[in-house]
């Protein structure tokens, strides 16, 4: 089933309440929705795999804590996109703005732009893949989950890591805190492909990526490494 | 070995020792062993409780009671109802609490399991919520919990949005008495298998939690995250924002601003599992003018009553309870008290606090996860000498005694409701907490800092 929701007319809140009707009543609907204009909070707390399509530029929280549903932006995305998404996934066709899959526990973000600064930052499982380019401080803390990035990536990448697994093709301005580089094995390799056939990216050889991760020095507190504190 | 002769002279040339003996204010015994220890281990001091310097509290205001121009109302006949209605300004859900007492977001992994299951069921029995922390919500609390205010803290561990729609209600942590500005920490000894599951990281390392949130910074972004919550939990919910007391009253007139159905307050006195102790002693106001600022700012924005205030920070007995409603708040909550009546500091444990260098009264190594009484810690052995069920009861006689004091002392102003306790109810002992509370000094009219003087 194929529903139109124009929000030149309609509300967000009822926007919201009409995609979670539908949901929990019939999983194969599609919703299509028209004059987003930078409407913040579209689609968030989707529980079921219903299909939304967003005709324009959103807001902040895009698809904020996703279950299930496949969200497509056809546009930019405004701060926080796919905040804390559980599962399914969030497509961006342009550029992302800050925080983009905040603490996203589970699930798939594909950025098809740039993102800007701290892209997956507490990452907790998801995965990220940003076609373009990220900016500063992406990947703070991220604990869980991986970030492939086939353009650049700014300052400060992976500061504080955890054990999120970064892959980065173009390239990376600086280094955080704790993160090194890490040599690009054959099981790397395949989850790379593996995420660039599922975001739907195609020419970029998996074998053009550097891989990133945690130093794991500041796991507990030594004196000695105070300056990196 | 020494005669008892010999011993006796020995303790008299001590005393005479000692009574020469001076020690510096500059300089005294703790001083000199923190300096001591920092040399040894080259790392600041940490350590749970709170702030264990003197401040101007509640202790410095009294009660004027009733006598000619005021009556009372009978101790045991007349009624003095207790009832608090949190989130009314746009939750289509409101919070119903029998009690004006609540009990503080403390997390699971600070708390053992038990602990938490504990402090569900004293606040049930007693008619009021408890709150998660940073870690998560555990099933134990959910189910021992009536009402369970679920926290959205800077670090997202285990957020998600299936405990945002099982919780009745949302706090939006922004800081801490303890600590405003800083994030949290849970020492790798307390991260057993269950704690780093829930917050997906490895087992055992040290955890910094974020003094910021991950996808937010000020409040006009605060406003689209509550937004975002609301949408989210269908508009159902109370969402309230916790701030600790710092810049008390423009962030309670911000966090108006941002849309909070309840703000929280907490002191510098509020307790904490695990903070630097130069940060738990040296940051942010005491609980007494932050109430103050707090309830001014919702009184200009027309906001009072409107916007619950819940205070917290250094909260003992019915009187604090009942002054710190008297000054504005709709509500109170606990950590340490709630903690001290499940049994946490009990003599019982004397020697094994021994042991751990400490004494009943005095523990305070929280974050080492090896406390004797079993609440503060993730070994198994240890929780098991925790009774929740027992535990359970404790914190509901404790939070039944506040009560009741509270109500005796509305009742001896001739309240029918403890929330017409007023400021005018209220006189200071000290010119500082004249100042810093807005009641004037006890025996004048006097304000320090009002009409000019
Ligand atoms: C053991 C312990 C753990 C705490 N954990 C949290 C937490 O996870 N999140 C939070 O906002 N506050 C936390 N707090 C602070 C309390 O919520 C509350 O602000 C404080 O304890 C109130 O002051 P009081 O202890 O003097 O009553 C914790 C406090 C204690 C004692």
């Amino acid at each position: 089933m194929d529903i139109n929701y124009d929000l030149a007319v309609g509300t967000t809140r009822e926007l919201n309440q009409k995609l979670n009707a539908a949901a929990t009543k019939d999983a194969d609907v599609s919703f299509r929705v028209l004059n987003p204009k930078g409407a913040h909070t579209l689609a968030v707390g989707m529980t079921s795999n219903i299909s939304v399509d967003i005709q324009g530029h959103v807001g902040y929280y895009c698809g904020g804590m996703n279950q299930n549903a496949h969200i497509k932006v056809l546009g930019n995305a405004g701060p926080a996109v796919a905040e804390n998404m559980m599962s399914g996934r969030v497509t961006v066709s342009g550029s992302v703005s800050h925080y983009a899959g905040a603490s996203a526990h589970g699930g798939l973000l594909v950025v098809q732009g740039d993102s800007s600064s701290r892209c997956g930052i507490s990452l907790k499982g998801a995965n990220i893949v940003v076609q373009g380019s990220v900016g500063h401080m992406s990947a703070f803390m991220a604990q869980s989950g991986s970030m492939v990035v086939c353009g650049d990536a700014g300052d400060a990448l992976g500061d504080s890591l955890y054990e999120a697994k970064l892959y980065v093709r173009g390239n990376v301005a600086s280094l955080g805190t704790d993160c090194v580089e890490k040599t690009l094995l054959d099981e790397h390799k395949r989850e790379i492909d593996g995420l660039l056939e599922r975001a739907g990216v195609t020419g970029a050889d998996a074998s053009e990526f550097r891989r990133f991760g945690s130093a794991r020095k500041l796991y507990n507190f030594d004196v000695d490494n105070a300056d990196a504190y | 070995m020494p005669t008892k002769k010999n011993n006796d002279d020995r303790s008299s040339g001590r005393d005479e020792l000692r009574s020469r003996l001076r020690e510096s204010a500059t300089y005294p015994r703790e001083v000199i062993a923190e300096i001591q220890r920092a040399a040894e281990t080259g790392i600041y001091d940490i350590r749970g409780w709170g702030a264990k310097r003197k401040v101007p509290n509640f202790d410095d205001l009294l009660f004027l009671g009733a006598s000619m121009s005021r009556y009372p109302l009978e101790g045991y006949r007349e009624k003095c109802t207790t009832s608090v209605t949190l989130g009314t300004r746009f939750a289509s859900k409101p919070i119903e609490l029998k009690i004006p007492i609540t009990v503080a977001g403390m997390s699971f992994g600070a708390l053992s399991g038990p602990a938490k299951e504990a402090l569900g069921r004293g606040a049930s029995a007693a008619g009021t919520s408890t709150t998660t922390g940073d870690g998560g919500m555990t099933p134990e609390e959910r189910e021992n919990s009536n009402i369970l205010v679920y926290q959205l803290l800077p670090s997202r561990y285990g957020m998600n949005p299936d405990d945002l729609r099982r919780a009745d209600a949302i706090e939006v942590v922004v800081g801490q008495g303890a600590k405003p500005g800083g994030g949290g920490m849970l020492l790798g000894q307390k991260i057993s298998e269950r704690v780093a599951g829930m917050r997906d990281l490895p087992e055992g390392i040290d955890q910094r939690s974020a003094c910021r949130h991950p996808d937010w910074t000020g409040p006009d972004d605060l406003a689209i995250k509550i937004q975002e919550l609301r949408e989210i939990t269908n508009w159902e919910k109370p969402i309230y924002i916790k701030i600790g007391a710092a810049r008390t009253y423009y962030d309670t007139a911000l966090a108006v601003k941002a849309g909070a159905d309840v703000v929280v307050l907490d002191g510098m006195q509020g307790g904490t599992a695990a903070t630097q102790d130069v940060f738990i002693e040296h940051v942010g106001i005491p609980t007494l003018p932050a109430l103050r600022q707090a309830v001014e700012a919702l009184q200009e924005l027309d906001m009072h009553r409107k916007v619950q205030l819940i205070v917290s920070g250094g909260i003992r007995s019915g009187a604090d309870v009942a002054k710190a409603l008297a000054m504005g708040a709709d509500a109170v909550s606990v950590g340490v008290a709630a903690l001290i009546a499940l049994g946490d500091n009990s003599p019982q444990f004397e020697s094994d606090y021994n042991e751990l260098g400490s004494s009943a009264g005095f523990y305070d190594d929280w974050h080492e996860g090896l406390d004797p009484s079993g609440i503060s810690t993730q070994d198994e052995e240890l929780a098991a000498r925790f009774d929740p069920v027992l535990g359970g009861r404790r914190l509901a006689n404790y939070l039944n005694v506040l009560t009741l004091e509270t109500q005796t002392l509305a009742r001896a102003n001739g309240k029918s409701h403890v929330h017409n306790l007023e400021p005018e109810d209220l006189v200071a002992l000290t010119i500082e907490a004249s100042a810093m509370a807005g009641v004037p000094l006890a025996g004048t009219d006097w304000i320090p800092g009002k009409n000019n003087f």
